[in-house]
Protein backbone atom coordinates (compact mmCIF):
# COMPACT_ATOMS: atom_id res chain seq x y z
CA UNK A 1 0.00 0.00 0.00
CA UNK A 2 2.75 2.48 0.90
CA UNK A 3 6.29 2.31 -0.27
CA UNK A 4 9.07 3.18 2.09
CA UNK A 5 9.84 6.58 0.64
CA UNK A 6 6.28 7.63 0.86
CA UNK A 7 6.12 6.49 4.42
CA UNK A 8 9.16 8.47 5.38
CA UNK A 9 7.71 11.54 3.74
CA UNK A 10 4.44 10.97 5.45
CA UNK A 11 6.17 10.87 8.79
CA UNK A 12 7.99 14.09 8.11
CA UNK A 13 4.74 15.80 7.45
CA UNK A 14 3.29 14.34 10.58
CA UNK A 15 5.77 16.01 12.82
CA UNK A 16 5.37 19.41 11.31
CA UNK A 17 1.97 21.00 11.38
CA UNK A 18 0.96 22.00 14.86
CA UNK A 19 -2.72 22.36 14.19
CA UNK A 20 -3.39 19.12 12.54
CA UNK A 21 -5.10 17.78 15.61
CA UNK A 22 -7.38 20.74 15.82
CA UNK A 23 -8.34 20.50 12.21
CA UNK A 24 -9.16 16.89 12.86
CA UNK A 25 -11.30 17.77 15.85
CA UNK A 26 -13.15 20.45 13.97
CA UNK A 27 -13.65 18.31 10.92
CA UNK A 28 -15.14 15.61 13.04
CA UNK A 29 -17.37 18.17 14.67
CA UNK A 30 -18.59 19.35 11.29
CA UNK A 31 -19.43 15.76 10.43
CA UNK A 32 -21.39 15.15 13.60
CA UNK A 33 -23.34 18.36 13.28
CA UNK A 34 -24.15 17.51 9.68
CA UNK A 35 -25.39 14.09 10.78
CA UNK A 36 -27.55 15.70 13.43
CA UNK A 37 -29.13 17.85 10.76
CA UNK A 38 -29.69 14.94 8.42
CA UNK A 39 -31.08 12.36 10.82
CA UNK A 40 -34.16 12.38 12.94
CA UNK A 41 -32.81 11.35 16.29
CA UNK A 42 -29.70 10.72 18.29
CA UNK A 43 -29.97 6.97 18.05
CA UNK A 44 -29.79 7.15 14.26
CA UNK A 45 -26.77 9.41 14.47
CA UNK A 46 -25.07 6.99 16.86
CA UNK A 47 -25.73 4.20 14.40
CA UNK A 48 -24.40 6.17 11.48
CA UNK A 49 -21.25 7.15 13.38
CA UNK A 50 -20.70 3.54 14.33
CA UNK A 51 -21.04 2.52 10.70
CA UNK A 52 -18.54 5.10 9.56
CA UNK A 53 -16.18 4.05 12.30
CA UNK A 54 -16.51 0.46 11.20
CA UNK A 55 -15.57 1.44 7.63
CA UNK A 56 -12.59 3.31 8.97
CA UNK A 57 -11.59 0.46 11.26
CA UNK A 58 -11.45 -2.20 8.60
CA UNK A 59 -9.02 -0.05 6.64
CA UNK A 60 -7.10 1.38 9.53
CA UNK A 61 -6.00 -2.02 10.77
CA UNK A 62 -3.85 -2.44 7.67
CA UNK A 63 -1.99 0.71 8.46
CA UNK A 64 -1.64 -0.44 12.04
CA UNK A 65 -0.16 -3.81 11.10
CA UNK A 66 2.13 -2.33 8.50
CA UNK A 67 3.65 0.20 10.85
CA UNK A 68 3.61 -1.38 14.24
CA UNK A 69 5.25 -4.72 13.51
CA UNK A 70 2.89 -6.10 16.09
CA UNK A 71 2.85 -9.84 16.27
CA UNK A 72 -0.09 -12.01 17.00
CA UNK A 73 -1.70 -11.47 20.40
CA UNK A 74 -1.89 -14.57 22.54
CA UNK A 75 -4.79 -13.48 24.65
CA UNK A 76 -7.29 -10.71 25.04
CA UNK A 77 -5.09 -8.92 27.56
CA UNK A 78 -2.36 -8.53 25.00
CA UNK A 79 -4.93 -7.27 22.56
CA UNK A 80 -6.05 -4.69 25.05
CA UNK A 81 -2.50 -3.46 25.52
CA UNK A 82 -1.91 -3.33 21.80
CA UNK A 83 -5.06 -1.29 21.30
CA UNK A 84 -4.25 1.19 24.02
CA UNK A 85 -0.49 1.54 23.82
CA UNK A 86 0.06 1.13 20.12
CA UNK A 87 -3.21 1.73 18.33
CA UNK A 88 -4.51 4.77 20.16
CA UNK A 89 -1.02 6.21 20.39
CA UNK A 90 -0.43 5.80 16.71
CA UNK A 91 -3.69 7.16 15.44
CA UNK A 92 -4.88 9.63 18.02
CA UNK A 93 -1.73 10.43 19.96
CA UNK A 94 -3.17 9.43 23.31
CA UNK A 95 -2.73 6.39 25.52
CA UNK A 96 -5.87 5.30 27.32
CA UNK A 97 -5.70 3.27 30.49
CA UNK A 98 -6.74 -0.35 30.32
CA UNK A 99 -8.68 -1.33 33.39
CA UNK A 100 -11.80 -2.86 34.94
CA UNK A 101 -11.21 -6.38 33.72
CA UNK A 102 -14.07 -8.75 34.19
CA UNK A 103 -13.36 -11.90 36.20
CA UNK A 104 -13.37 -14.08 33.12
CA UNK A 105 -10.95 -11.78 31.32
CA UNK A 106 -13.13 -11.19 28.30
CA UNK A 107 -14.20 -7.65 29.08
CA UNK A 108 -12.26 -4.49 29.81
CA UNK A 109 -12.52 -0.75 29.76
CA UNK A 110 -10.46 1.93 28.10
CA UNK A 111 -10.29 5.13 30.10
CA UNK A 112 -9.61 8.30 28.16
CA UNK A 113 -8.63 11.35 30.08
CA UNK A 114 -8.68 13.71 27.19
CA UNK A 115 -10.40 12.63 24.08
CA UNK A 116 -9.10 14.51 21.04
CA UNK A 117 -12.47 14.25 19.36
CA UNK A 118 -14.18 16.30 22.00
CA UNK A 119 -11.96 19.37 22.27
CA UNK A 120 -14.13 22.48 21.90
CA UNK A 121 -17.25 20.39 22.18
CA UNK A 122 -20.26 20.93 24.35
CA UNK A 123 -23.37 18.86 24.00
CA UNK A 124 -26.44 21.06 23.65
CA UNK A 125 -29.53 20.39 25.71
CA UNK A 126 -31.72 17.60 24.47
CA UNK A 127 -29.00 15.39 23.09
CA UNK A 128 -28.41 13.33 26.16
CA UNK A 129 -28.53 10.07 24.24
CA UNK A 130 -26.02 11.15 21.63
CA UNK A 131 -22.70 9.37 21.89
CA UNK A 132 -20.60 12.04 20.33
CA UNK A 133 -17.50 9.92 19.93
CA UNK A 134 -19.36 6.83 18.87
CA UNK A 135 -17.15 6.59 15.82
CA UNK A 136 -14.45 5.15 18.11
CA UNK A 137 -16.64 2.17 18.91
CA UNK A 138 -17.06 1.50 15.22
CA UNK A 139 -13.36 1.81 14.58
CA UNK A 140 -12.48 -0.67 17.33
CA UNK A 141 -15.14 -3.11 16.18
CA UNK A 142 -14.07 -2.89 12.53
CA UNK A 143 -10.37 -3.14 13.24
CA UNK A 144 -10.71 -6.14 15.55
CA UNK A 145 -13.01 -7.91 13.14
CA UNK A 146 -10.23 -7.80 10.57
CA UNK A 147 -7.97 -9.65 12.98
CA UNK A 148 -10.61 -12.30 13.51
CA UNK A 149 -12.17 -11.10 16.70
CA UNK A 150 -15.76 -10.21 17.17
CA UNK A 151 -16.22 -7.71 19.95
CA UNK A 152 -18.95 -5.52 21.31
CA UNK A 153 -17.97 -1.94 22.03
CA UNK A 154 -19.94 0.71 23.85
CA UNK A 155 -19.64 3.87 25.89
CA UNK A 156 -20.01 3.65 29.64
CA UNK A 157 -19.02 7.17 30.62
CA UNK A 158 -18.54 10.28 28.58
CA UNK A 159 -16.91 13.51 29.69
CA UNK A 160 -19.32 15.39 27.49
CA UNK A 161 -22.11 14.17 29.70
CA UNK A 162 -20.45 15.32 32.86
CA UNK A 163 -18.47 12.24 33.80
CA UNK A 164 -14.91 12.60 34.99
CA UNK A 165 -13.54 10.28 32.39
CA UNK A 166 -14.53 8.84 29.10
CA UNK A 167 -14.86 5.08 29.36
CA UNK A 168 -15.20 2.71 26.46
CA UNK A 169 -16.03 -0.90 27.24
CA UNK A 170 -14.97 -3.80 25.05
CA UNK A 171 -16.36 -7.30 25.30
CA UNK A 172 -14.90 -10.26 23.49
CA UNK A 173 -17.62 -12.29 21.83
CA UNK A 174 -15.98 -14.89 19.67
CA UNK A 175 -13.13 -15.73 17.38
CA UNK A 176 -14.17 -15.47 13.76
CA UNK B 1 -29.18 19.15 32.93
CA UNK B 2 -27.28 18.45 36.09
CA UNK B 3 -27.85 15.13 37.70
CA UNK B 4 -26.75 14.36 41.20
CA UNK B 5 -23.03 13.86 41.49
CA UNK B 6 -22.37 14.96 37.95
CA UNK B 7 -21.18 18.48 37.55
CA UNK B 8 -20.93 19.44 33.97
CA UNK B 9 -18.27 22.10 33.64
CA UNK B 10 -18.99 24.81 31.16
CA UNK B 11 -16.79 24.77 28.12
CA UNK B 12 -15.88 28.41 28.54
CA UNK B 13 -14.48 27.69 31.95
CA UNK B 14 -11.85 25.41 30.53
CA UNK B 15 -8.67 26.88 29.19
CA UNK B 16 -8.13 26.80 25.49
CA UNK B 17 -6.01 23.92 24.38
CA UNK B 18 -2.54 24.76 23.21
CA UNK B 19 -3.03 23.04 19.92
CA UNK B 20 -0.23 20.63 20.60
CA UNK B 21 -2.34 17.66 19.77
CA UNK B 22 -1.35 15.82 16.68
CA UNK B 23 -3.14 13.02 15.01
CA UNK B 24 -1.92 10.56 12.50
CA UNK B 25 -2.33 11.55 8.92
CA UNK B 26 -3.94 8.24 8.15
CA UNK B 27 -6.59 8.90 10.75
CA UNK B 28 -7.49 12.15 9.14
CA UNK B 29 -7.44 10.69 5.67
CA UNK B 30 -9.82 7.93 6.67
CA UNK B 31 -12.18 10.28 8.45
CA UNK B 32 -12.18 12.58 5.48
CA UNK B 33 -12.82 9.75 3.09
CA UNK B 34 -15.87 8.79 5.15
CA UNK B 35 -17.10 12.36 4.99
CA UNK B 36 -16.72 12.49 1.24
CA UNK B 37 -18.50 9.17 0.84
CA UNK B 38 -21.29 10.27 3.11
CA UNK B 39 -21.78 13.47 1.16
CA UNK B 40 -21.60 11.60 -2.10
CA UNK B 41 -24.40 9.29 -1.09
CA UNK B 42 -26.69 12.21 -0.49
CA UNK B 43 -26.24 14.17 -3.69
CA UNK B 44 -26.69 13.59 -7.40
CA UNK B 45 -24.32 15.97 -9.11
CA UNK B 46 -20.79 17.17 -8.69
CA UNK B 47 -21.74 20.81 -8.01
CA UNK B 48 -24.08 19.60 -5.30
CA UNK B 49 -21.28 17.58 -3.81
CA UNK B 50 -19.07 20.61 -3.93
CA UNK B 51 -21.53 22.78 -2.14
CA UNK B 52 -22.11 20.13 0.48
CA UNK B 53 -18.41 19.76 1.16
CA UNK B 54 -18.00 23.46 1.12
CA UNK B 55 -20.77 23.84 3.67
CA UNK B 56 -18.96 21.46 5.97
CA UNK B 57 -15.72 23.28 5.36
CA UNK B 58 -17.40 26.47 6.46
CA UNK B 59 -18.34 24.88 9.74
CA UNK B 60 -14.66 24.24 10.30
CA UNK B 61 -13.59 27.62 8.97
CA UNK B 62 -15.60 29.77 11.32
CA UNK B 63 -14.22 27.87 14.25
CA UNK B 64 -10.61 27.69 13.22
CA UNK B 65 -10.68 31.42 12.55
CA UNK B 66 -11.17 32.24 16.19
CA UNK B 67 -8.44 29.93 17.38
CA UNK B 68 -5.93 31.22 14.89
CA UNK B 69 -6.51 34.88 15.58
CA UNK B 70 -6.50 34.32 19.27
CA UNK B 71 -3.32 32.36 19.33
CA UNK B 72 -1.29 33.71 16.45
CA UNK B 73 -2.32 37.29 16.24
CA UNK B 74 -2.96 38.27 19.82
CA UNK B 75 -6.67 38.88 19.28
CA UNK B 76 -6.07 41.38 16.50
CA UNK B 77 -8.04 40.98 13.34
CA UNK B 78 -6.85 41.98 9.92
CA UNK B 79 -8.58 44.93 8.33
CA UNK B 80 -6.70 45.24 5.09
CA UNK B 81 -7.38 42.96 2.21
CA UNK B 82 -3.77 42.28 1.41
CA UNK B 83 -2.94 41.41 5.00
CA UNK B 84 -5.95 39.17 5.15
CA UNK B 85 -4.76 37.29 2.13
CA UNK B 86 -1.33 37.02 3.62
CA UNK B 87 -2.91 35.64 6.74
CA UNK B 88 -4.60 32.98 4.67
CA UNK B 89 -1.44 32.27 2.78
CA UNK B 90 0.70 31.82 5.84
CA UNK B 91 -1.15 31.11 9.06
CA UNK B 92 -4.24 29.42 7.75
CA UNK B 93 -2.37 27.50 5.14
CA UNK B 94 0.00 26.17 7.70
CA UNK B 95 -2.93 25.01 9.73
CA UNK B 96 -4.45 23.32 6.73
CA UNK B 97 -1.44 21.69 5.15
CA UNK B 98 -2.37 18.26 6.25
CA UNK B 99 -5.84 18.41 4.98
CA UNK B 100 -4.91 19.65 1.57
CA UNK B 101 -2.36 17.06 1.20
CA UNK B 102 -4.30 14.19 2.60
CA UNK B 103 -6.63 14.33 -0.33
CA UNK B 104 -3.84 13.67 -2.76
CA UNK B 105 -2.66 11.00 -0.38
CA UNK B 106 0.90 10.35 0.45
CA UNK B 107 2.52 10.83 -2.93
CA UNK B 108 2.41 14.59 -3.14
CA UNK B 109 3.47 15.69 0.27
CA UNK B 110 6.84 17.03 -0.83
CA UNK B 111 5.13 19.25 -3.35
CA UNK B 112 2.88 20.90 -0.87
CA UNK B 113 5.44 23.46 0.13
CA UNK B 114 5.56 24.78 -3.41
CA UNK B 115 2.04 26.04 -3.56
CA UNK B 116 1.60 29.13 -5.61
CA UNK B 117 -0.43 32.15 -4.81
CA UNK B 118 -1.04 34.25 -7.82
CA UNK B 119 -2.33 37.64 -7.12
CA UNK B 120 -4.33 39.31 -9.77
CA UNK B 121 -5.84 42.76 -9.53
CA UNK B 122 -7.95 42.92 -6.48
CA UNK B 123 -11.07 41.33 -7.86
CA UNK B 124 -9.74 37.86 -8.49
CA UNK B 125 -7.23 36.05 -6.43
CA UNK B 126 -5.98 32.64 -7.21
CA UNK B 127 -4.56 30.37 -4.64
CA UNK B 128 -3.39 27.18 -6.13
CA UNK B 129 -1.71 24.04 -5.04
CA UNK B 130 0.26 21.88 -7.41
CA UNK B 131 -1.51 19.15 -9.25
CA UNK B 132 -3.39 16.76 -7.11
CA UNK B 133 -4.13 13.25 -8.00
CA UNK B 134 -7.18 13.19 -5.82
CA UNK B 135 -10.46 14.59 -6.94
CA UNK B 136 -11.20 18.18 -6.22
CA UNK B 137 -13.85 17.19 -3.72
CA UNK B 138 -11.41 17.68 -0.93
CA UNK B 139 -10.49 21.07 -2.19
CA UNK B 140 -14.08 22.20 -2.08
CA UNK B 141 -13.95 21.51 1.62
CA UNK B 142 -10.91 23.72 1.92
CA UNK B 143 -12.65 26.28 -0.23
CA UNK B 144 -15.41 26.30 2.33
CA UNK B 145 -12.92 26.91 5.11
CA UNK B 146 -11.40 29.82 3.24
CA UNK B 147 -14.80 31.26 2.53
CA UNK B 148 -15.83 31.07 6.16
CA UNK B 149 -12.59 32.64 7.30
CA UNK B 150 -12.99 35.53 4.90
CA UNK B 151 -16.61 36.05 5.75
CA UNK B 152 -15.83 35.84 9.42
CA UNK B 153 -13.37 38.69 9.07
CA UNK B 154 -15.91 40.76 7.22
CA UNK B 155 -14.51 40.28 3.77
CA UNK B 156 -17.61 38.87 2.13
CA UNK B 157 -16.49 36.58 -0.63
CA UNK B 158 -17.49 33.56 -2.67
CA UNK B 159 -14.93 30.84 -2.99
CA UNK B 160 -15.19 28.35 -5.79
CA UNK B 161 -12.87 25.51 -6.50
CA UNK B 162 -11.57 24.77 -9.96
CA UNK B 163 -9.07 22.74 -11.82
CA UNK B 164 -6.44 25.06 -13.06
CA UNK B 165 -2.82 24.10 -12.70
CA UNK B 166 -3.88 21.70 -10.04
CA UNK B 167 -6.49 23.00 -7.71
CA UNK B 168 -7.34 26.64 -7.73
CA UNK B 169 -9.54 28.42 -5.31
CA UNK B 170 -11.17 31.34 -6.98
CA UNK B 171 -12.01 33.98 -4.44
CA UNK B 172 -14.49 36.54 -5.64
CA UNK B 173 -14.88 39.41 -3.26
CA UNK B 174 -17.95 41.43 -2.79
CA UNK B 175 -17.67 44.87 -4.37
CA UNK B 176 -17.95 46.53 -1.00
CA UNK B 177 -14.69 44.90 0.06
CA UNK B 178 -12.79 46.33 -2.86
CA UNK B 179 -14.31 49.77 -2.34
CA UNK B 180 -13.53 49.77 1.34
CA UNK B 181 -9.99 48.67 0.75
CA UNK B 182 -9.45 51.46 -1.73
CA UNK B 183 -10.71 53.95 0.82
CA UNK B 184 -8.40 52.58 3.48
CA UNK B 185 -5.46 52.66 1.10
CA UNK B 186 -6.30 56.20 0.01
CA UNK B 187 -6.02 57.59 3.49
Amino acid sequence: MFDLNEMVMAQEVLVMPPYSGELFTLTYGALVSQLLKDYENDAEVNKQLDKMGYNIGIRLIEDFLARSNAGRCNDFRETADAIAKVGFKMFLGIVPVVTNWSASGDEFSLLLENNPLTDFVELPEGHSSLNYSNILCGVLRGALEMVEMEVAVWFVQDQLKGDNLTEIRLKFIKRL
Amino acid sequence: MTTLGKQRSHILEKSLSKGKLEVNLGTYALLFSEIVQYCQNRVYTVPELHSKLSAMGQQVGIRILDILFLREKGYKRETKLLNMLLFIQTVLWKALIISIFECSFVTLCSLIKDYIIEQEPLVNKFISVPEETGSLNCAAFIGGIIEAVLNGCNFPAKVTTHWHKGTTFLIKFDESVILRDKQVEGR
